[in-house]
């Protein structure tokens, strides 16, 4: 008879196999979508010049959702002329209380069809549906109302100085928040009085074209967002376009280089939110049942698909056991699946390379000596799944202690001291979060302070707001999104 | 009674709270405006480089740590030191031109004027670039600024004291190290710079002034991985090397062109905005309950 009191065990589970199983929940509203997505320039939808299309898939189960225009460096141009022309004879001389009224238009219809974005975002970027519904489309109206009461006050940023828009603003963002990083990057660029030329994901283009009806709805000046769709050549000609003065991109640090070398013979500004190896820190005196949900959502909030996911678990040695234990024990319930049930905690893997990826990452820690450990769950049989992972027995110089892996795998290592903490923790070229769990508030502030990261979460972990700013430090990139010194990053001090 | 025979002094550049001659034991010739020779100033290497940013990574914490008010007062005092030797440093920036000596003098009253300045942030600039950010859930979330680390800062040929200042200043006000390179045609301010430095108790290696070629010098200020920012005037072949090589470590990069006129002078190129550029924003998010 295994001991229900001790550590490893610490209460009695009732277990009741496969007796009740859930219902099916399924999200069944129409996201209204179209089967061919042009791109969205100059307030119109037009086709790409030559022609070409490309399929978006649902990564649940492989089956093709829609067209999606591929814009080539002609269509780029195209957008970054009406985007100048939007920014020279309209939105860059508008007053900002007027351009903040547009920001809250948009900010209420993004709420009037919540529903729908949310049925979209997760029908084509595999999120469950319950993360794109109550965290993805309700952050992204926020976002835009919170940036909407900047726009008449951007005198009071810098104090002393005035301050002015770059003009052209090229944002590429990644697959992993496709909405909420269109809304982090259009509504402080606009709010600030630039217009601007996006490239989504090429997996998840559906709700920025779709953001295109919205700009629509709005009556938003034809020309102030531009939304060109296509692959890395597409998001290679937005950032290099000779009128896009500023660029934003986020997504791999690798990425990230390459575009510092591309732009090194050019005066562009230029901010980063690039990758992550975060680590999530729990001391001996943390609440440990609330902490292992926070290394839950750490890891495994939208399947691990985060840049700043608490992917390094370091546990103090004295509790390690316990935290496994409990850590075993609750994801052995985490339910993947169909991210549109409405009971799905994991959806799908965003797409086949991606898979492709983790898997490597992950046989990797198998090789490399660590101990690995799944639920085993049932995955389903087409789409592109993942199972929760957890490594034991991982060293700092492991792949998966090192390299970001962004998907589902939670790399655990063990400390002694809080010295022992930090220099792992920092041992690192990533920089972009920490997570500090702790029942002492002064440890909280120390070790926030001595954490090289842009952001501590302490006894949470993976929260975010419009009016806290977010990025990072050495290899994560440079420059902030939300709050006051994010939006400065979008005008110029002169 | 007879003239005796001058003492001259063998310039030598501050590195690590000492001063040193080049590790190459390479000089540049220095000439006075009438062409004579003034002195021979180390042609600083790579390796001085190298050496100058582990003195700035072994300083860079203790500063760091600082209290605001101390990093205050040692600027001031810093200030001091430069106000007493004013004219020595102004003979320095005119090095023997007696046409120059007014614009000199002007050059070096800007630069104690600017000090003064940046010891009046140290405590401030805080409450202006830091915030309370009123987060939807029950967390006290606050951004505050952390200094980057070591900074790596090149100086333009031109205003050899001012610019130069200019750009060690909101480094060093935040709690950054700085690896400087003075200017290539008037590097000798910088040597005086240095010795003032050395005086107005600056911790050792929190400021080290280099003097050499800069084409020698960029690439490794570029490529330098615990060189977390560089902030300079170059030209623009300068501008891409460093940019190039600052892609590799992610580092920041503000530069200004040294092809253009740049007007050291101006209350513009002073103040919170360059103290910004030099720092990282960390955003705490504390939990609130009982």
């Amino acid at each position: 008879m295994p001991k229900t009191t001790s550590k490893t065990n610490p209460a009695r589970e009732l277990v009741f196999g496969d007796l009740w199983e859930y219902d099916p929940a399924p999200e069944t509203a129409d996201p209204k979508l179209k089967q061919r997505y042009d791109l969205f320039i100059n307030g119109a939808f037009v086709a790409p010049k030559k022609g070409s299309y490309f399929a978006t898939i649902n990564p649940a189960n492989e089956t093709k959702i829609a067209d999606i225009a591929l814009a080539d460096a002609a269509d780029v141009n195209s957008a970054c002329i009406a985007a100048q022309k939007a920014f020279v004879s309209v939105w860059g001389k508008m007053p900002g209380k007027e351009r903040g009224k547009y920001l809250y238009r948009i900010a209420r219809l993004l709420q009037d069809h919540a529903r729908e974005f949310a049925i979209a975002e997760t029908l084509d970027g595999g999120k469950a549906i319950k993360e794109s519904r109550d965290f993805d489309i309700p952050m992204a109206a926020a976002h835009f109302f919170y940036h909407a009461g900047w726009a008449d006050k951007l005198e009071h940023l810098a104090p002393g100085r005035k301050v002015a828009p770059h003009g052209v603003v090229g944002q590429v963002i990644p697959w992993n928040f496709p909405l909420l990083m269109l809304a982090w990057k259009i509504a402080p660029a606009l709010a600030a009085g630039n217009c601007v030329v996006l490239k989504p994901a090429e997996t998840t283009s559906i709700t920025a074209l779709k953001f295109g009806e919205i700009c629509q709805e709005a009556g938003l000046p034809n020309g102030v967002v531009n939304i060109v769709s296509g692959a890395a050549e597409t998001g290679a000609a937005v950032i290099s376009h000779p009128l896009t003065t500023k660029v934003a991109f986020t997504g791999s640090t690798e990425v990230g280089k390459s575009i510092m070398r591309s732009l090194a013979g050019t005066d562009k500004k230029m901010t980063l939110e690039l990758g992550g190896k975060a680590a999530n820190i729990v001391f001996d005196d943390a609440p440990l049942d609330q902490a292992v949900e926070g290394i839950v959502n750490g890891i495994f909030f939208n399947q691990g698909h985060v840049c700043c996911a608490g992917s390094r678990l370091l546990v103090q040695e004295s509790v390690a056991d316990e935290v496994l234990a409990k850590l075993k024990r609750r994801i052995a319930v985490l339910r993947v699946g169909d991210p549109m049930d409405k009971n799905t905690d994991l959806g799908a893997i965003n797409s086949r390379e991606q898979l492709a990826k983790i898997t490597d990452l992950a046989k990797s820690g198998v090789t490399e000596g660590a101990e690995k450990y799944d639920t085993g769950c049932k995955l389903p049989a087409k789409g592109f799944f993942f199972r929760p992972t957890i490594f034991t027995n991982v060293s700092m110089s492991h792949r998966i202690a090192r390299e970001e892996i962004f998907g589902p795998v939670l790399s655990i290592l063990t400390f002694r001291t809080p010295e022992e903490a930090l220099e792992k923790a920092n041992n690192t070229p990533y920089g972009l979060s920490a997570g500090v769990w702790t029942d002492k508030g002064s440890r909280i502030l120390k070790m926030s302070a001595q954490l090289k990261a842009g952001v501590v979460w302490a006894n949470t972990y993976n929260k975010f707001d419009p009016t806290s700013p977010f990025g990072g430090f050495k290899e994560s990139g440079f420059g902030r999104e939300g709050g006051k010194q994010g939006l400065l990053d979008y005008l110029s001090v002169v | 009674m007879s003239h005796r025979l001058l003492i001259t002094k063998t310039p030598k550049c501050y590195v690590g709270g000492a001063f040193i001659r080049s590790e190459s034991g390479r000089v540049m010739a220095l000439h006075d405006a009438s062409d004579g020779f003034f002195a021979n100033i180390p042609q600083c290497t790579r390796k001085d480089l190298r050496n100058a940013v582990e003195a700035a990574a072994r300083a860079g914490p203790g500063w760091a740590k600082r209290s605001a008010f101390n990093r205050g007062q040692i600027l001031y005092r810093l200030a001091e030191m430069m106000e007493a030797r004013a004219a020595e440093l102004a003979e320095a920036v005119a090095l023997g031109g007696a046409s120059q000596a007014q614009a000199a003098e002007r050059e070096v009253a800007a630069s104690i004027e600017r000090v003064v300045h940046y010891a009046g942030w140290t405590d401030k600039y805080e409450a202006i670039l830091g915030s309370v950010n009123p987060v939807a859930s029950a967390h006290f979330n606050f951004t505050v600024t952390e200094p980057m680390g070591i900074i790596g800062v090149i100086a333009p040929d031109d205003s050899p004291l001012l610019a130069l200042i200019s750009l060690i200043l909101p480094a060093i006000t935040s709690g950054n190290c700085v690896v400087a390179l003075a200017s290539n045609t008037q590097p000798y301010p910088s040597i005086l710079l240095g010795e003032m430095l050395a005086t107005c108790d600056l911790p050792g290696g929190v400021v080290n002034l280099l003097t050499g070629l800069r084409s020698e010098m960029v690439p490794t200020f570029a490529t330098h991985e615990h060189i977390r920012a560089l902030s300079g005037a170059v030209n623009a072949a300068d501008r891409k090397t460093l940019k190039m090589g600052a892609a590799e470590s992610v580092k920041r990069v503000r530069l200004l062109k040294a092809e253009e006129p740049i007007d050291w002078f101006d209350d513009k190129m002073q103040g919170v905005e360059e103290i910004r550029a030099l720092i990282e924003f960390k955003t705490t998010w504390h939990p609130v309950g009982a």
